[in-house]
């Protein structure tokens, strides 16, 4: 089953926390601020991988692997998705039912390992985060399903390949709203701002931070890098449906899709700046639009 | 063409969720004017290999009458009556939400069921129009005030319009006017009759018209 390349697996785990630096960048230019260096994220995940973890001894061994589990899954998500024109490392019928189930699995850990601290601080962010997620996934599986059903393969390689310009102007609404959903799954997933504050520390509002809180040194870090994995991924499948660049030459795809990637950091970081986050009841609204949208695309 | 027709009914059918969620009367009331303006672009769209004046212009003063028109008739009303901007229905916006989903899959099953005898320009038209009736009548069943139920009268108008589309290309000139000055003056006389309840109540709760009696007390 070994099929392309390990490039596109290296190119998200070398340039995935550099797009959360672009999207800090933004916000703090649109703020009027300098913000941290492009490479803080890299720094900041090399600082915390140096340090030691404390565990509480209420937690169990749950708590310990809930973290390798989250970063495991999404390294493992990473290996099906191509990038550019480069096949992903493996490619088999159904593999985007596998995508969908990692992102479960490693989220199913996160949750867990919140619970097991007995917080219950972070047992509410855990019934927020599964709240939200009842949503978003659907959503996330509907989009996906309109884009095998429109392309009619089964495997995530040649679904991406399918979509091109020609597919953009005969088949424009399904792709639209497929689209749209996405981007709406991208902002909940990743704790962007209609949905969530991703700076908001300690405060009663956030979902993704708080069930980390107790983590600590490596744990932190592969929960950092593995939120930075978690954006790269539904960034790849936003930008490869909205940009189908196929000019034959791989390199080129590469730098299309690697351009499309920095403007929709840009897009997020404008977003953040330019609209507040909405109340907590709204938002399960905000996702059942989403799964509307997917599932209209997918009945088109 | 046909890529453009498919557009503006989807656009139609979101239109339909946005009245659905959205808990604001005045952005209702844009929505079912941007309805009506969509429809009236629809209709000149659907004629894109015939044209002629009178089919184009009847598509385009019902856009007029729907989008500009009508909605300046229901923001008076909505002045005059002095009711709060928000729209009170009996069940949750996300309830809302998911009835209009359930409704969009029924749309689609009868638009598979149905044998029309002449093929409609898209697919999507009967189950749009089928879906653009049944969102007006969950807003005037799941609705609290006397102005959204007008608005749910005119969505339901809307799809009827659009089906009226997909059926038949081109129906009577007289019969379509007839239909627009039937839809102007019910507006009218139904935004006099908010004022008029409003001022004799003091509110436009439906759900407490239902009080009523003949018999003085």
């Amino acid at each position: 089953m070994i099929s392309g390349s390990l490039f596109p697996l290296i190119l998200a785990a070398a340039l995935a926390p550099l797009m959360q630096s672009v999207i800090v960048r933004s916000k703090s230019v649109m703020a009027g601020r300098v913000g941290p260096p492009l490479l803080q994220p890299y720094r900041d995940v090399w600082k915390l991988a140096r340090k030691g973890a404390v565990y509480s001894n209420a937690t169990s061994w749950i708590f310990q692997m809930g973290p390798t589990i989250g970063l495991a899954s999404l390294l493992v998500a990473l290996t099906l998705l191509p990038f550019g024109g480069f096949a992903p490392l493996s490619a088999f019928s159904g593999d985007f039912v596998l995508i969908v189930y990692l992102m479960a699995l490693g989220r199913f850990f996160t949750v867990v390992a919140a619970l097991d601290t007995g917080s219950s601080f972070e047992g509410m962010g855990a019934s927020r985060e599964v709240t939200f997620a009842a949503f978003a996934e659907p959503a996330f599986f509907l989009a996906l399903a309109a884009l095998v059903r429109q392309t009619g393969y089964l495997s995530l390689n040649p679904v991406l390949a399918a979509v091109s310009t020609a597919t953009w102007t005969h088949a424009a609404p399904t792709l639209g709203l497929t689209l749209a959903a996405l981007i709406i799954v991208f902002l909940a997933e990743n704790a962007r701002i209609p949905v969530d504050d991703p700076t908001t520390h300690l405060e009663l509002t956030m979902i993704h931070e708080v069930m980390v809180l107790d983590h600590s040194g490596p744990d932190f870090a592969m929960i950092e890098y593995g939120a930075a994995l978690k954006m790269w991924l539904f960034a790849t499948i936003i930008v490869s449906v909205a940009v189908p660049c196929h000019s034959g030459n791989r390199w080129l795809d590469t730098g299309a899709a690697l351009l499309a990637i920095l403007v929709l950091g840009v897009a997020t970081g404008l977003l953040e700046s330019s609209m507040a986050r909405l109340r907590l009841l709204r938002v399960p609204q905000l996702l059942l639009v989403a799964i509307v949208l997917a599932a209209l695309a997918l009945a088109l | 063409m046909n890529q453009l027709i498919n557009s503006l009914l989807v656009i139609l059918v979101l239109t339909g969720f946005m009245l659905l969620g959205s808990s604001r009367l005045d952005s209702c009331i844009r929505t079912v004017a941007v309805q009506g303006v969509l429809l009236g672009i629809l209709g000149v769209a659907m004629q894109a290999d015939q044209w002629s004046i009178a089919g184009v212009m009847l598509p385009l003063s019902s856009a007029v009458v729907k989008g500009f028109v009508l909605p300046w008739l229901l923001f008076r009303a909505m002045r005059e009556a002095d009711t709060a901007r928000e729209v009170e229905p009996f069940i949750s916006y996300n309830l809302s939400i998911l009835a209009g989903a359930t409704v969009l899959g029924l749309s689609l099953w009868l638009g598979r069921q149905l044998q029309l005898a002449n093929q409609p320009a898209s697919s999507l038209l009967v189950p749009a129009a089928f879906f653009t009736s049944l969102v007006g009548m969950i807003v005037i069943v799941s609705r609290r005030k006397a102005l959204t139920q007008v608005l749910g009268y005119l969505a339901l108008e809307n799809g009827v319009y659009a089906f009226g589309a997909a059926v038949a290309l081109r129906l009577p000139i007289l019969v379509e006017l007839g239909i627009l000055l039937d839809v102007f003056v019910g507006v009218f006389v139904m935004g006099i009759a908010i004022f008029h309840i409003s001022r004799e109540f003091d509110h436009i709760d439906t759900d407490k018209l239902t009080a009523l009696t003949d018999r003085l007390r």
